[in-house]
């Protein structure tokens, strides 16, 4: 087992007091389920949200929900400027170079296929090779399917180890004359494998080949430099890292975006139309057509200050310790397999258990408060690459408590209890 | 309160861990085979119909707990029945496991298949009792096709 134990007895008490103040903020976790107290580990499906976002909503909606980028009335003034404010704040959450290269969308998925169809059909011909990972989510692998059946462009696939990691030397010969994009996940969802994205840019790059990383599972866990990645592509998800369902970005380079074609048309993405002819927004707007998720961009915009204001340094060393929690507390029962022991992962423990079937623990696991998930996280490929039809997934956020670990572990072996 | 106890019960526990008639076919005259997709739950269905009776059943597939012990009780309750007795039980047992929680359905005339009552009271777990019923009304009434549980 790679993950060692390096928290200190200072560390856990401090964590301690911090995660219960933390917790406070979160009204669900109060809540219970199937009449026990709530324990909540499906944070790699979508992270609950802080009463900040909650209120940033609710606030909105309340005192200055109006139409942005049209109304010359105060409110709309007020939405505009909240809604822009907030492409400021992804900016400066990404580090990226300038506010017009953070579209505003509804999740990942949608940036993906966003490239996919813009940049893809613009520059995809057949021959033309898509480097996509083993591990991909399946929203990083059928927007490119889609795309390669419209242009006769092909998918190579760079493999994994048994243990979850890429085999870069695998991926420097994929790497051809014929690659056109490479596009892969920064951190597992099934897995939790952190993937080497700066090396693999630096690798396609070499190669001219622009790299679209899919950000998902990454966003909650730690700090994202795009520019140091040197990311052409960057997508995340709103709702895994504590905002609202239904708004996500997509990061691009600038000269990548501007030498795309608009993805959607509609109001807002324009200059001026004509029936003879239409010319296009500038960005960020061309990529924003119709009224976008005004009220989950300020939500996201309020979900990003509270993860700046917590420090990544505090919840990267409380998740660690969750992670080596969980893995050397799971790991001790006789019967369960954790999937996917990557040396660099982030808090996310899949597992199996000799004879019981993942949907079977899922259900006990419930009926004692605990929420987790199981099946093949929309992630098939990896689950055949490893011989598995499903497993159960406990993923852990900042908000998670050693307790909580403890909870898990106590709710398997009733599991194995039940199946005797 | 939905217990555990009524979802896992004994006979259900041994269904899965012994099935029965969990064997292909070769003389299969009508198969089907069953997918929850949501899940990955899958069983492929052999049967060999002799006039209007199902004299030989047998059934392959993976899956959770309730999806294997409910495929291989079914095939112990249909072999040597006729196809309406068997869509009879279909519809019994159908309408046992989707009766509810808190209802008290009438299982009288479903004899073993009763030990999955329990389900009724977990609604995300129906699909995966219901997924072997339902390839079996497929292979019954079409000519041998896929069903997929959505």
């Amino acid at each position: 087992m790679t993950v060692r134990r390096v928290a200190t007895q200072l560390v856990t008490t401090r964590s301690k007091r911090d995660v219960a103040t933390v917790r406070a903020d979160f009204p669900v976790l109060a809540g219970s389920a199937n009449g026990k107290p709530l324990v909540y580990l499906d944070n790699a499906a979508t992270s609950q949200k802080p009463r900040a976002v909650i209120d940033a909503l609710t606030q909105f909606y309340s005192a200055d929900n109006a139409n942005i980028h049209r109304g010359v009335h105060e409110l709309s003034q007020r939405a505009t400027l909240a809604y822009e404010g907030a492409r400021g704040k992804l900016q400066r959450f990404l580090n990226a170079a300038d506010p017009h290269e953070i579209i505003f969308l509804r999740g990942t998925t949608e940036a993906i296929n966003l490239v996919a169809c813009s940049y893809g059909r613009e520059n995809f011909r057949a021959g033309d090779e898509i480097i996509l990972s083993a591990m991909e989510h399946h929203s990083n692998i059928v927007p490119w399917q889609i795309i390669c059946e419209m242009t006769g462009a092909r998918i190579r696939v760079i493999p994994m180890t048994d243990s979850g990691e890429l085999e870069l030397d695998a991926f420097r010969h994929l790497l051809t004359d014929r690659t056109k994009l490479v596009a892969v996940v920064h951190v597992s969802n099934a897995l939790g494998t952190i993937n080497p994205v700066k090396e693999i840019t630096a690798l396609a790059h070499e190669k001219g080949v622009p790299v679209l990383v899919d950000g998902a599972q990454a966003a909650p866990h730690g700090p994202i430099d795009v520019q140091d990645l040197d990311a052409d592509f960057y997508a995340l998800s709103g709702h895994k890292m504590l905002g609202p369902t239904g708004i996500g970005v997509l990061y691009g380079k600038s000269a990548l975006l501007d030498a795309m074609p608009p993805y959607q048309g509609g109001g807002d993405m324009i200059r001026s139309v004509a029936f003879e002819k239409t010319t296009y927004a500038p960005l960020p707007a061309k990529f924003e057509a119709g009224t976008p998720h005004i009220a989950g961009a300020l939500g996201l915009g309020t979900a990003v200050d509270y993860l700046r204001g917590l420090s990544w340094e505090w919840i990267q060393s409380h998740e660690h310790d969750l992670l080596v929690h969980a893995t050397e507390t799971l790991q001790e029962i006789p019967g369960l397999r954790i999937v996917g022991t990557a040396a660099r992962k982030a808090s996310v423990v899949s597992f199996v258990i000799d004879g019981v079937h993942a949907h079977d623990i899922g259900t006990i696991l419930d009926q004692e408060g605990i929420a987790i998930r199981t099946g093949h996280h929309c992630t098939q490929p990896i689950m055949q690459r490893l011989g598995l039809s499903a497993t159960a997934r406990a993923s852990f956020a900042l908000y998670n408590t050693h307790e909580e670990v403890e909870a898990l572990a106590e709710g398997v072996r009733k599991v194995q209890e039940v199946f005797g | 309160m939905p217990d555990l106890r009524d979802l896992y019960q004994q006979i259900v526990l041994d269904h899965n861990r012994s099935p029965r008639n969990f064997k292909e076919l070769p003389d299969a005259n009508c198969t089907a085979e069953g997918t929850n997709p949501l899940c990955g739950d899958e069983i492929t269905l052999y049967l060999r119909v002799e006039g209007d009776i199902i004299a030989d059943v047998g059934f392959q597939g993976s899956g959770c707990a309730i999806s294997q012990a409910s495929a291989s009780l079914m095939t112990s309750a249909i072999k040597g029945k006729s196809k309406d007795e068997a869509e009879g039980l279909f519809r019994a047992f159908h309408a046992m496991v989707t009766a509810g929680p808190g209802t008290k359905p009438d299982t009288t005339k479903l004899g073993k298949l009763a030990a999955l009552s329990g389900v009724r009271q977990f609604p995300a777990r129906v699909k995966c009792a219901n997924l072997a019923w339902h390839t079996l009304h497929e292979a019954l009434s079409g000519t041998g096709g896929r069903v997929s549980l959505e």
